[in-house]
Order: C-alpha cells, then sequence, then structure tokens
C-alpha cells in the first residue's frame, strides 16, 4: 500500500542482495528520478541499509551525478520518513533514463529536463589542456566529478565526501547507525518445564511396536539363514591377473582370419625433429605454399620447426586432434586388405631380339632433298630404285636421283599434288601423279633411253575400240609442248583425286575419290586399254585409300573404320577387317600378301594377319601424333610408319612360312629429322626397293633418306 | 525349365556385408551405443571389393560391416549390460524427479558395470598378439596421464593411466629394452623392444593442454576404458615375466632409504608411493630374490656354412644390444630443474646410469648437487654460475643423440651454451636412392670408429672447404649411381638433338675428340645403344604393364627430385654460413 512497493513491485525482493542490484547503479536509476523520496524511504524501512550496504561500492558505482539521491538516501539512514528536500530552483535533471550517453553524441543536447525541454550539452568541451589546466589550477579538482547525463560538472559537498570516504572504508554510510545493538531474544534456548500443551501422551509412545518387532525378526532370521548379506565394498580400481596363463593357441576364432589388423602409426622422420637439419626447414615460399593448402592436401601435416634448445619447445597444439584421429580411423575408418605391387620395373620390360641382331635397317639420316617449298605429300621410288618422285603442294612433281640428292626434272602441273606413285614395271617408265580432278601419266625420261622409248611406244600403239563406250573418265592424249615435259595421259576425273596406286603388274592403275555421298569414289583403270571401271555399285562409306594385293587378285579398300577385301575375279566381298581405329590414314600390303598394317590418325598402327583373324594381331602404340603414312619393304623384313611427331619408327616385322608361327614385331629405330611445320611432321614413308632404306617426305618440305 | 529363378543379390558377396544402419537395428542399439561396442570389441568397417554388388546395385556411399561381425555382436554379454544401464538411468532420473534420496542412493550403489576382460582374452587370443597391438594404449594413456584432474573426464581413469604408465615404465627400466628416442616438436617418441616386439609411443611435453572443442571425449574414454583393460593385463604377465611383485613395490632397500624426507608432504600414502614409482630412481621388488642379472648365453649348437653366418650375426647383434644395454652404466647424472625430468630419468635409468636431481622438484633424489663423483650434470640454460670442474655440464639433446648412436658420443658439441647439432630421427633407415643428411654420415663414420674430422674455425678453413667439398662429391657420387640412367638418357638425348640439328644444315663435319675410337667413346657408344634398346622395349610394352611401369618410374623420378632439392638447400645453406663466416672474420681484422 505503500507507494514505493508499487513503484519498484515487490521491493524487497529487488533490493535485498545489494550489491547484485547496486554495482551496475541500475536500482537508483531505475527509480524514475522524480520521485526518489518516497521510494527510497520506503526501502529501507523495509530492510536495514546494512544489508544494502555493505560492500560498499555500491553508492561508488551509482554515477556520483546524481548528489541529490545520495543526499536524499544519506537522510533516509536517519530512520525517519524525512520530508523530500527541496529541489533546487532550476532542476536540471535528465529524463532519458539509463542510456548510453554516445546516442546522444551527435545532437547539440543531451536529454530533456522535466519540463520537456533539451538540455543543451556547454557550448565549448574540456579538451585534455584544459583538463590539465584544470588539474593543476582548481584546489577543487579532486572533488569534482562529470555528469555525464547533464555534461556538467559538480563538486561534491564535504559531507558527500566524508559519505565517500566511509563506504570506501565499507562503513555505514550512516554517521549515527549503530551496528551493535542489542539483540533481543524471541526464542529462548532454555527449556520450559511445563508443557505447551496439555494433551495426555499416546499409548503408543510407550509400548512396543509388534509390526515393528514383526519387521526386525524377519530381517534377523533372514541375516541368520545367510539371505541378507552385507553391502560387498565396491572395487574402485581394475583387478589385474593373468589373463593369458591358459594361453590356447587353438582359441583363435574363425573371425581373426578375415582380421585386417590397423595399419601402425608412420614413424616420424627428420623433419618433425626440433631441431631439424636445415634443409628440412621450409623456405618461405614453401611455407606459404603450406598454408594455403587444404589440410587434406598437406604432404607434411605440421610445419618443421628449429628450436634452438629443448627449453624452448612448445606444446604441441593439435595432439590431442591427432591422437582423437587416430581413435577414429580405428573405429571408423574401413579396411581392406590391399596386395602391394613389388616388381622390378625392370622385369616389365619384355625381353625383345637386340636390333643389333636384326640388322640391317636404317640407322643414319644420310640425305636430305631440298627443293620443294610447300609440303610433300607423295614420294615414291623406281622400280630400279635410282630415281625417286615426289609431288608437294607447291604445284610440282620433282624427279630425283637418289644416290646424290640432285633434282633431275621439275615438272609445273596445275595444282597441289596429292599422291605420286611409280610404276612398278621395270619396264616400263611410267609415273602417275593426281593433282585436283586429275591424273597424270608422265615419262619422266629418266634412265634407260630403250625402256623410255618403249614406254612411249606403248602408249601411242593403243588403237581405240569400235564401239567407244561411255566412261568416267576421259583419257586425253598430251601433244605439243605437255608432251615435251613429258605428260602423256591425262585422266580428268568428275571429282578430286585423293590416290593413285598401281598394280603390281603396272598396267592397272586405280584411283580414290572420296565421296560420301555416291558409289562413284574408286575407279580401276587399265592403262593399255585406255579402259575405266568402277568396280563398286554401292557406297560402303568414305574409302580413305585403296590398294592391290601384289599376288593374287585382290583389292583392299580402307574405309574410315573397317578395310574390306574384295576378290576382283570372283567380285565378291572376302573379308572385312575391323582395326579398332578411329579413322584409318594409310595402309601398306606386305609383299607376301597374307599380312597388312594400317596407321590411324589415333596414334595406332595395326598389324593384321589375314590368316589368323580379322582383328588386328598386334596394336601398336608408338607414336605420339597422328600416323600419316606406313610402308612394307620390298625384301627385307621391314616396316615403316611416319607420324605428325616428325619421326619415322623402322620396326623388324618377320613373316616366317611356318603358318604356326606368328610373325615377330621389334621395334629397331626411331629416326628424327624432320622439323615440325604447322602441326605436321612426316606425310609419306617409302622403302627403297633394293636396299634398306627408307624415304620420307615431311612438312618441312624436305625429302630425308635414312640409310 | 525347372527350377526358381535366382533372384539378384541373394546369395554371395551381397549377404556377406551388412550396413551399418542395418546391424545397429538388427543389435537394437542407440548408435552411441553400436559405436561403444565396435570400439570395445574391435569390430570396424571393411571396404567390399565390389561395391556396387554389395550395396545392391547402388552407389550411394555407406559403411559396410561383415555379416559375421554383427552376428558374432549378438552374443556378446555386455549388450544386455549396456541396455541394464540404459535402465538404471532412467530409474534414476525417475527417482531423482520424485525426491526419493534413498532410492537414489540404493540404485546408485546398485549401478550395473561391466569387465572387459573376456574381450581382452577373445580380441587378443595370445600375449603376443596383445603386445603387438600395445602401440596406441600405450600413446593414450600417456596422454591421459597429463590430463588435469578438471572436467574433461573421470579422475579415476586418469589416475588409472598415471599407474598404468608407471607401471609400464618401471618395468621398461627394469628389463632396459628401450631402443630409441627421439624428440619430436610433437613430444617425445619412445621405442622399446619388449619379447621381440617393437614398440613405439609418444608422450606429449609436459604442458598444461588446450582442450579443443571439436574432439569427442567420449569416444577418447571409451577406447581408454578398453586400453586400460588391455594394458593392466599385459603389465601384470611383463613383471611375472620379471618376476617382479605385482603391483610394484620398490625395493626394501630403496623403500627405507626414501622413507625419511617427503613423507609429510603427500597426504595419502598410495599417493606418495606413486610418486615414489615415478620417480622411477630406485628399483623394485622381485617375487623370488635373484641376482640382479642373468646373463642370458646364446646356446651354441653346431652349424654349418650359412647358418653358421647367421649364427655368428645373431651372436655379435646380441653383444651389441648387450653394450647398449650397458651404455650409461657407471656414469652419474644429475638434472638441473629446467630439463624434463621424467624422461630424462627414465632414459637414463634404462642404460644403467644413476641419476639424481633437486629435492625440490621432485621426490626420489637421492644424492645432491654438490656430490663430488657426479660425471654428468643436465642443463639447459645459457650459462651457470656455479660450475664443478670434475663434471661435463651438457645439454639434454647428448642424452638422446648417445641412445640413439648407441654409443657415447663426444660431449665437445653438448656443451653448455653452444649451437647444438641438429637431432635426427633414428627411425629413418634410408634405403639407396634416399636423402642422407651429412650429420648422419658423420654419425656413421663415428660408429663405424673412424676419427671424426676436427673442425676448427679459422686456420683450417681452407681445408675445411676441401672436405666439405670432398663430402660434396661423395653425395654426388651417391646421386650419380641412381641418376645415371637418367642423366645418361638425357645426354643423349642432348646428343641426338646436336645431331639433328648438324644434320639439318650441312656443315664441314669436325672430328670431335671423343669420336676418335678412345675407350671412353666405345664405352658412351655402347651405354647409348643400351639406352635406346631399352627405349624400343618400353615401346612394345603391354598397356597394363606400361601403366605400371610409368607409374614406378614417376615414383623413382619424384623421390630422386625431392633428393635433389634437399641436397641443393643444404648446399644453399651451407654456403650461406660460410659467407657469413668469413664476413665475421673480415670484421675482426
Amino acid at each position: 500500500a505503500r507507494p514505493g512497493s508499487v513503484l519498484h513491485p515487490p521491493g524487497p525482493v529487488l533490493h535485498p542482495p545489494g550489491p547484485v542490484l547496486h554495482p551496475p547503479g541500475q536500482a537508483l536509476l531505475c527509480t524514475p528520478p522524480t520521485r526518489p523520496g518516497p521510494a527510497l524511504y520506503s526501502t529501507h524501512q523495509a530492510r536495514p541499509c546494512s544489508v544494502l550496504h555493505p560492500p560498499g561500492q555500491a553508492l561508488l558505482c551509482t554515477p556520483p551525478t546524481r548528489p541529490d539521491l545520495v543526499l536524499h538516501l544519506y537522510s533516509t539512514h536517519q530512520a525517519r520518513p524525512c520530508t523530500p528536500p527541496a529541489l533546487p530552483s532550476q532542476d536540471i535533471r535528465n529524463t532519458v533514463g539509463n542510456i548510453p550517453m554516445e546516442w546522444y553524441q551527435d545532437y547539440p543536447h543531451i536529454g530533456y529536463n522535466l519540463d520537456g525541454k533539451k538540455i543543451f550539452k556547454p557550448i565549448r568541451n574540456k579538451d585534455e589542456l584544459d583538463e590539465f589546466l584544470d588539474k593543476m589550477e582548481n584546489p577543487d579538482y579532486w572533488r569534482t566529478v562529470h555528469d555525464k547525463t547533464t555534461a556538467s560538472d559538480i563538486r561534491l559537498s564535504d559531507e558527500q565526501v566524508d559519505l565517500v570516504h566511509r563506504l570506501q572504508k565499507g562503513q555505514f554510510g550512516d554517521v549515527n547507525f549503530n551496528e551493535y545493538e542489542p539483540s533481543v531474544d524471541f526464542f529462548t534456548n532454555e527449556v520450559m518445564i511445563h508443557p505447551v500443551t496439555n494433551r495426555p501422551q499416546d499409548k503408543r509412545s510407550f509400548i512396543p511396536s509388534l509390526i515393528e518387532k514383526e519387521k526386525v525378526s524377519k530381517l534377523v532370521h533372514a541375516i541368520k539363514m545367510g539371505w541378507i548379506k552385507p553391502r560387498k565394498p565396491k572395487e574402485t580400481t581394475p583387478q589385474y591377473y593373468d589373463l593369458w596363463a591358459k594361453e590356447d593357441p587353438n582359441a583363435i576364432l574363425g573371425r581373426h582370419k578375415m582380421h585386417v589388423p590397423a595399419p601402425k602409426m608412420r614413424l616420424p622422420g627428420h623433419e618433425e625433429s626440433y631441431n631439424p637439419p636445415p634443409e628440412y626447414l621450409l623456405t618461405e615460399e614453401e611455407r606459404m605454399a603450406w598454408e594455403q593448402q587444404d589440410a587434406e592436401d598437406r604432404k607434411l601435416p605440421f610445419l618443421p620447426q628449429k628450436h634452438s634448445c629443448l627449453r624452448a619447445v612448445p606444446a604441441f597444439s593439435r595432439f590431442i586432434h591427432e591422437r582423437f584421429e587416430r581413435c577414429l580411423d580405428l573405429y571408423l575408418c574401413p579396411r581392406q586388405r590391399k596386395m602391394r605391387v613389388n616388381v622390378n620395373p625392370e622385369d616389365l620390360i619384355p625381353k625383345l631380339p637386340k636390333p643389333k641382331d636384326l640388322q640391317p635397317f636404317p640407322t643414319t639420316m644420310s640425305l636430305v632433298y631440298i627443293g620443294h617449298s610447300s609440303l610433300v605429300r607423295s614420294i615414291s621410288a623406281s622400280p630400279t630404285g635410282q630415281w625417286l618422285v615426289s609431288g608437294s603442294d607447291d604445284c610440282t612433281v620433282r624427279f630425283w636421283e637418289v644416290n646424290t640428292g640432285r633434282c633431275m626434272k621439275t615438272l609445273e602441273v596445275g595444282g597441289a599434288v596429292k599422291s605420286v606413285a611409280w610404276n612398278p614395271n621395270p619396264a616400263v617408265c611410267l609415273v602417275a601423279v593426281c593433282f585436283e580432278s586429275t591424273v597424270l601419266l608422265l615419262n619422266p625420261g629418266l634412265g634407260d633411253r630403250l625402256v623410255v622409248s618403249s614406254t612411249d611406244q606403248l602408249i601411242t600403239s593403243y588403237e581405240p575400240p569400235e564401239e567407244d563406250k561411255e566412261q568416267a573418265v576421259t583419257w586425253a592424249l598430251s601433244e605439243g609442248p605437255e608432251h615435251d615435259n613429258g605428260h602423256r595421259l591425262t585422266l580428268t576425273h568428275p571429282k578430286a583425286v585423293k590416290q593413285v596406286v598401281w598394280h603390281g603388274k603396272g598396267d592397272y592403275l586405280a584411283s580414290v575419290m572420296p565421296d560420301n555421298s555416291s558409289n562413284l569414289q574408286v575407279l580401276i583403270h587399265q592403262v593399255s586399254k585406255r579402259r575405266t571401271q568402277n568396280p563398286f555399285r554401292k557406297n560402303k562409306g568414305l574409302v580413305q585409300c585403296v590398294s592391290f594385293h601384289p599376288l593374287r587378285p585382290y583389292f583392299f579398300v580402307a574405309t574410315q573404320r573397317y578395310v574390306r577385301v574384295y576378290n576382283l575375279i570372283k567380285q565378291e566381298l572376302t573379308k572385312k577387317l575391323m582395326t579398332n581405329c578411329k579413322w584409318i590414314s594409310s595402309m601398306a600390303i606386305h609383299p607376301g600378301g597374307d599380312n597388312l598394317i594400317c596407321g590411324s590418325y589415333d596414334c595406332r598402327l595395326a598389324w593384321f594377319d589375314l590368316d589368323l583373324s580379322t582383328k588386328p594381331y598386334k596394336m601398336l602404340r608408338h607414336h605420339k601424333k597422328a600416323l600419316r603414312g606406313v610402308a612394307y619393304h620390298k625384301h627385307y623384313p621391314l616396316f615403316a610408319s611416319g607420324a605428325d611427331d616428325g619421326s619415322v619408327i623402322i620396326c623388324h616385322g618377320m613373316v616366317y612360312n611356318d603358318l604356326l608361327q606368328n610373325p615377330l614385331i621389334v621395334p629397331v629405330k626411331v629416326l628424327k629429322g624432320h622439323q615440325i611445320t604447322h602441326d605436321l611432321g612426316v606425310l609419306d614413308v617409302t622403302f627403297h626397293p633394293t636396299q634398306p632404306w627408307v624415304f620420307s617426305s615431311g612438312a618441312d618440305a624436305t625429302i630425308r633418306l635414312f640409310t | 525349365m525347372g527350377g526358381l529363378q535366382k533372384k539378384k543379390y541373394e546369395r554371395g558377396s551381397a549377404t556377406n556385408y551388412i550396413t551399418r544402419n542395418k546391424a545397429r537395428k538388427k543389435l537394437q542399439l542407440s548408435l552411441a551405443d553400436f559405436r561403444r561396442l565396435c570400439i570395445l570389441k574391435g569390430i570396424y568397417p571393411h571396404e567390399p571389393k565390389h561395391k556396387k554388388k554389395v550395396n545392391k546395385g547402388s552407389t550411394a556411399p555407406r559403411t559396410f560391416y561383415l555379416f559375421k561381425d554383427i552376428r558374432f555382436l549378438l552374443h556378446e554379454p555386455i549388450v544386455r549390460k549396456f541396455r541394464e544401464y540404459k535402465v538404471f538411468v532412467r530409474k534414476l532420473r525417475k527417482a531423482y524427479g520424485k525426491a526419493e534420496w534413498t532410492g537414489v542412493e540404493r540404485l546408485r550403489d546398485n549401478k550395473p558395470g561391466y569387465k572387459l576382460d573376456h574381450i581382452i582374452k577373445e580380441r587378443y587370443p595370445t600375449f603376443i598378439d596383445a603386445l603387438r597391438d600395445i602401440d596406441d594404449a600405450l600413446s593414450m594413456c600417456f596422454l591421459f596421464s597429463t590430463f588435469a584432474r578438471t572436467g574433461k573426464c573421470h579422475v579415476q581413469t586418469i589416475t588409472l593411466c598415471r599407474r598404468l604408465t608407471v607401471e609400464w615404465m618401471n618395468y621398461v627400466v627394469t628389463s632396459r629394452s628401450l631402443r630409441k628416442v627421439f624428440l619430436s616438436i610433437k613430444g617425445i617418441y619412445y621405442q622399446a623392444e619388449v619379447l621381440g616386439q617393437l614398440i613405439t609411443w609418444l608422450v606429449p611435453y609436459q604442458f598444461a593442454h588446450d582442450h579443443p572443442t571439436d574432439v569427442d571425449y567420449r569416444v577418447m574414454a571409451t577406447f581408454t576404458e578398453m586400453y586400460t583393460t588391455l594394458f593392466g593385463f599385459i603389465n601384470f604377465r611383463l613383471y611375472q615375466t620379471l618376476n617382479l611383485v605385482y603391483p610394484p613395490k620398490l625395493d626394501s632397500k630403496a623403500e627405507s632409504e626414501l622413507k625419511a624426507e617427503h613423507e609429510e608432504d603427500y597426504a595419502m600414502d598410495s599417493e606418495s608411493y606413486l610418486e615414489k614409482l615415478s620417480a622411477l630412481s630406485a628399483s623394485l621388488a622381485r617375487v623370488v630374490a635373484t641376482a640382479e642379472e642373468e646373463e642370458n648365453q646364446l646356446d651354441l649348437f653346431p652349424t654349418e656354412g650359412e647358418d653358421q653366418e647367421n649364427m655368428q650375426a645373431r651372436e655379435k647383434e646380441q653383444k651389441e644390444q648387450e653394450a647398449q644395454k650397458r651404455l650409461f652404466e657407471g656414469l652419474k647424472f644429475f638434472l638441473n630443474r629446467e630439463v624434463p625430468r621424467e624422461s630424462l630419468a627414465f632414459i637414463l635409468r634404462c642404460f644403467g646410469a644413476e641419476v639424481s636431481w633437486d629435492k625440490s622438484l621432485c621426490i626420489g633424489g637421492t644424492y645432491e648437487v654438490t656430490d663430488e663423483t657426479i660425471t654428468h650434470q643436465i642443463v639447459d640454460r645459457p650459462d651457470m654460475d656455479k660450475q664443478y670442474i670434475n663434471r661435463y655440464y651438457i645439454q639434454p639433446q647428448w642424452v638422446f643423440d648417445s641412445v640413439n648412436a648407441q654409443m657415447r658420443l663426444p660431449v665437445e658439441d653438448y656443451f653448455l651454451g653452444t649451437t647444438l647439432p641438429p637431432h635426427l630421427s633414428p627411425f629413418v633407415e634410408e634405403k639407396d636412392g634416399d636423402y642422407v643428411p651429412p650429420e648422419k654420415l658423420k654419425l656413421m663414420a663415428l660408429q663405424r670408429g673412424e676419427k671424426p674430422v676436427q673442425e676448427d674455425d679459422e686456420e683450417e678453413e681452407e681445408e675445411d672447404d676441401e672436405e666439405e667439398e670432398e663430402e660434396d662429391e661423395e653425395e654426388d657420387d651417391v646421386d650419380d649411381e641412381e641418376l645415371t640412367e637418367e642423366k645418361n638418357l638425357k645426354k643423349m638425348e642432348g646428343t641426338r638433338a646436336q645431331g639433328k640439328t648438324l644434320a639439318v644444315k650441312v656443315t664441314p663435319g669436325k672430328v670431335k675428340p671423343w669420336e676418335t675410337g678412345s675407350v671412353g667413346n666405345k664405352v658412351r657408344l655402347e651405354q647409348e645403344e643400351k639406352a635406346e634398346e631399352k627405349r624400343l622395349a618400353i615401346m612394345m610394352m603391354k598397356k597394363k604393364e606400361k601403366y605400371l611401369y610409368d607409374k614406378i618410374m614417376f615414383g623413382k623420378k619424384r623421390t630422386t627430385r625431392e633428393v635433389n632439392k634437399l641436397t641443393a638447400k643444404r648446399k644453399a645453406h651451407e654456403d650461406a654460413s660460410k659467407a657469413q663466416k668469413k664476413q665475421k672474420k673480415a670484421k675482426k681484422q
């Protein structure tokens, strides 16, 4: 009913633990400053000050800026309801309450007074210098306190200073308070002679209980019979004994066979030492790299450190972590038995016959034929081995003498030469050259004059048949200056020609016009009769290259992924070889006719044994880049492959007459020499017809002879 | 036709494995209990060979346990104890809620507990099995024994761990089975050979732990529970093998010696006794009083040929070991207060030295600093005021290095205030091709009995240089042997490249000095040929073998690269230090 109890609702509950309420100094501030008198007065009645003050800090924490409050409190200690003191005429108390005063930092005022008017900050703030001067000059500086809420300095009166001193000493605020008043003993400890009530005692209080007797006798009986035993003293320390006293090796359970023991912790290396050799310490860069790596990627889980003495070694901060991780590994990590391969790498290398024993094969580069100005697409050697013809993208065909490297003849043709082929018949001196949609038969006029003239005769002796058949190709005889240059026959094809190839006898000639949409891709020409025929009625895919069987009437057609073998006489497909390549680039037939190699743009070379299977007998991945040309030697057991990586690899490929013995394939030499231009290296390879020499033409506009 | 259609995943590997959740359901345990059971019983997940098959066609990541393992867990008696404990907790909570304090007390008294003895016996059917698996137990117990007795785990566990580790150390001291020690930045590694098993453990440095928040201490506590049981049984058995009393008792003689001084400092007798034991300064009581050391001589059997050699080798090894056991015998050490007392006392006592320390440092010191018979005083401070002339003042690393070198190293490098030589790990066994730090080479020379080359600074600097160069050359030689192939290949490629350029530009040829048919030329040609042959053969390898070969070669290359890097670093460091020395010298002049 007192106003105070309403204001701070359960007044006594709020205050009792004085030190709790007071330290922040809120208790007093929370009471609206408008009515401090009654509130404080009432609380102090409920509980003497001795509870409020004890620690003596309480009042110091309350902002000393409230002199009126303190004064008021002081007056309450007189323990009489005093009238609220007359307030100063101009009451500048701030009404903003207990808020951080920084909130008013940016305003000119600092709060509101009782009338709701702004309280303005003093115009000039004191800076450090002022403060210092004040400290030096003002004799009352020590008793001046700054009131943040009103931003004014207040000088404490003598009484207030006195109060502060007393509180600091832990004394009561009130001077007149007697803390040793005599106590009044309400409940005495002396025993009275008379009972408080006059009720007579119960009978049961002096007669033994039967029920209890029964219970006790039961317990006694149970103890006698040994049913109840005293509690065993608890074992605090575990008891150890010889667990393996009766060790039985047969007791090993079947489970233990499946047991995969956990690997032991790795033993520390030099880098873990507290004082490692200097080379194990990380340099600045390595350290940075280490710090930037993820914890899982790090090679070392810690930074090697060097300490000058044992005394300086600190505790390892991740010690518990590491132990914990080990625990996790032990019970959470799935285990698996892994067989570690322990082989000597030398044993993995296959034992091959020594290349020395497989001689002869080309080993060194001996000649370079220089003359072309653009990449040399195709080369071909004359059957005698004395001459070499080459066709290049600079629209020329050049004839070289093999032994000297001398360019005998240069012929300009009307386009980039795709393919050249020397007639394999030694009695005829003819060269087939293809460019754009034309196949040109040239008589270079090199070598034996008799052969040259007989070749010319052969061409001129042609008599056109009576009934002229419609042909896919027009045959034209060259005359005039062209004839002097060596042109003999011109075959104009309907489409661009990519490859020409002679039959072994030298009368037939096949030309390839790759085209995905028609059946007119391969044509076979007969030179003596100037006849052309299209052997295929159907288009079976883009033809890459074709070849004649050296002995039998077979015809090989390589499309993008397969090689088809046709019987020309029976006019049927005899075999279809799966190359397992993505895109065939070139193909060559063994002079024996039973084996075949295919080069592909996906760096592989497939060797087929036609008698064995339609799948490759061996797949060689020797080159790093796309293969461009492959070739067999006529007599020696050699084959060569040229690729875009600029190398020619010579392999020994021995084919045995015994059908049961598989071909022996041994790489014997890697020949390097061509420079890679426009990502192209070697474009064509061909063997010398008689010697173990190989020619290669490259994108660097040269032809090289390796002997 | 006849027969039921076979269903997928009803036989074979799919039925041999079981996922964790299914296992948990089968055992009717909570995940926490399941984990605890797995830890105690040593059950761990297995990685199936064909995961997809086992996972019934799914590729979801799952952990698999062997089905047999789980079936085996079904009969485990402590699973029942786990359930009882669960019930106990429930009852206790209820009693608390009803404020039935007598009930609480009664429940507490009858708290269900379990023993792990049978599990230990079952996991490790023979003693040697148990001994083999004790590494982790040791490290864990040593870690737990250093914990403060506040909060993180039960105080009983900590005291038990401490007791067991002290027993272990006493055993190692008595049996003199310590072999290697290593001061790492993590802690101190010890390796002992107990009954033929190499046992390695790690002890943290004596500091208060900064307990991490992301570590589950319950898991660690479960492991420790198992480990302490195992460790206790092993200790018992080990003490038995040495005829020692278990739990360990101090020798009556030692006991009477130690009795007088510090008894009143300890509240309980047991505490002071443990402290005395852990001081490691006194020998233990034996069941049957026997002579201190029994010389176990190898019996000689008439043998022939290879066996003979083996025998001799074994004999020699035995002798060496005996010698190592007596490494510090006859020396008297005094530990200053700043050195790690426990580890040093342990090591020194393991090798037969006498150790003492300041009275205020720990109980159990047997003599004072002033004792004139002290031969070595271990000090880890830059300088000392009062020094005795008849003893060496050495830094603690000397002890560790000497133990690892199996010989008393010259003390000069370890004197008070000198810069210590690097401390090398004794656990690294260099195969040929690995990097060997020069200090190790020096040490090996010393072990072989060669005189160490004295490196006196200024006067012999030139000589110094030469020596170092020689060393470098030696190193190079070592490297060379591994690198010959690589280098040769490279050289040959180089020459080939030269040939290539020469071939393109036809210039008048020069007769190179090595082309004149000298011996070197022939050798070179031969090597070149061989290398080429090898390369061609490598081309003909099968894909699978090629892959393996490439992997092996890659690994080899990596190691050589690392070795080269270390060598280069070392060289750079030496150059730098030499330059510094020269500068100093110049300044002096």
